[in-house]
């Protein structure tokens, strides 16, 4: 499977990330001005601060040619996983519910957090300044009765006031998921967890 | 061109730590009676259409979601 990698300016986690996906298929490196994604199997949006985070986190990387495009990509069913600052542009790009706030204490937040993948747990590491998920109650409630929480933090590990603990949510076809800890960081027992494997792999699998 | 001048601030019933971190500071230098500190953005611009100024706001200057804001033609 090939995986595409956007990148834009300001993009800062795009190598870890194009790393991650090589370990589970081949990567390739797509620049924000382009539109094709011609060949590719499933999209990163990686983490970073898109256009300085200018107004909001992820608000004018929405309306890049490459964004339009994974838009389209998605609604055709195409895998789409965004983390953190890609997670912010999914949300502003409104392919995914609700939307990231500044964290609770004003303080950016950078360690190792426990993620629940319903009874599993996964240890990856979390590096933001914006990531307290918030949406309307009865939003959460359909997207927790509809089962696209994805990721919640383990309780009393929420690094940043999530609304119920919320780390990664996905659409409601299933095919386009967002959070906000970095599996791309966590691949190689040198930086002490290969968890995050487990979240690209479980987007691979959405292609099956 | 007009010009105009757009506030946003988070919606209320949406906790907003800055506030909140302003009205904590308050009271050390005297101002006990300072509440609902909510703090926002404005953003000043010129248009030659200014009938589109919400469809502006709408779909860039403010997430509907979680901002509201408030259009002011000068």
């Amino acid at each position: 499977m090939i995986w595409g990698v956007i990148q834009f300016p300001g993009s800062c986690d795009e190598r870890d990330a194009l790393h991650a996906c090589s370990l589970t298929g081949e990567a390739r490196l797509i620049w924000h001005e382009e539109r094709s994604l011609d060949g590719i199997d499933a999209v990163v949006v990686p983490g970073g601060f898109s256009y300085g985070d200018y107004l909001r986190a992820g608000a004018i990387a929405r309306f890049s040619p490459a964004i339009e495009s994974v838009a389209e990509f998605a609604a055709r069913g195409g895998p789409v996983l965004g983390i953190c600052n890609g997670f912010q542009v999914l949300c502003e790009s409104r392919l995914l519910p609700g939307a990231l706030l500044l964290n609770q204490n004003l303080r950016f937040v950078c360690r190792q957090v426990e993620l629940l993948d319903g009874d599993e747990r996964l240890s990856i590491p979390v590096k933001h300044g914006e990531g307290r998920y918030w949406a309307p109650g009865e939003v959460l409630d359909e997207i927790e009765a509809a089962g696209q929480v994805a990721y919640r933090y383990a309780p009393g590990d929420n690094p940043n006031g999530s609304a119920r603990d919320i780390a990664g949510v996905a659409n409601e076809a299933g095919n386009v998921l967002g959070l906000m800890p970095h599996p791309e960081h966590a691949v190689d027992p040198l930086t002490g967890s290969t968890d995050g494997l487990k979240v690209f792999e479980r987007v691979a699998g959405a292609l099956v | 061109m007009a010009r105009a001048r757009v506030l946003i601030r988070p919606k209320e019933g949406i906790l907003d730590p800055q506030g909140k971190a302003v009205e904590r500071a308050l009271p050390a230098l005297g101002f006990d009676d300072v509440e609902h500190v909510r703090i926002g953005r404005i953003v000043e611009l010129e248009t030659a259409d200014p009938q589109r100024l919400s469809e502006l706001c709408e779909k860039l200057l403010a997430n509907p979601l979680i901002e509201d804001y408030e259009i002011e033609t000068l």
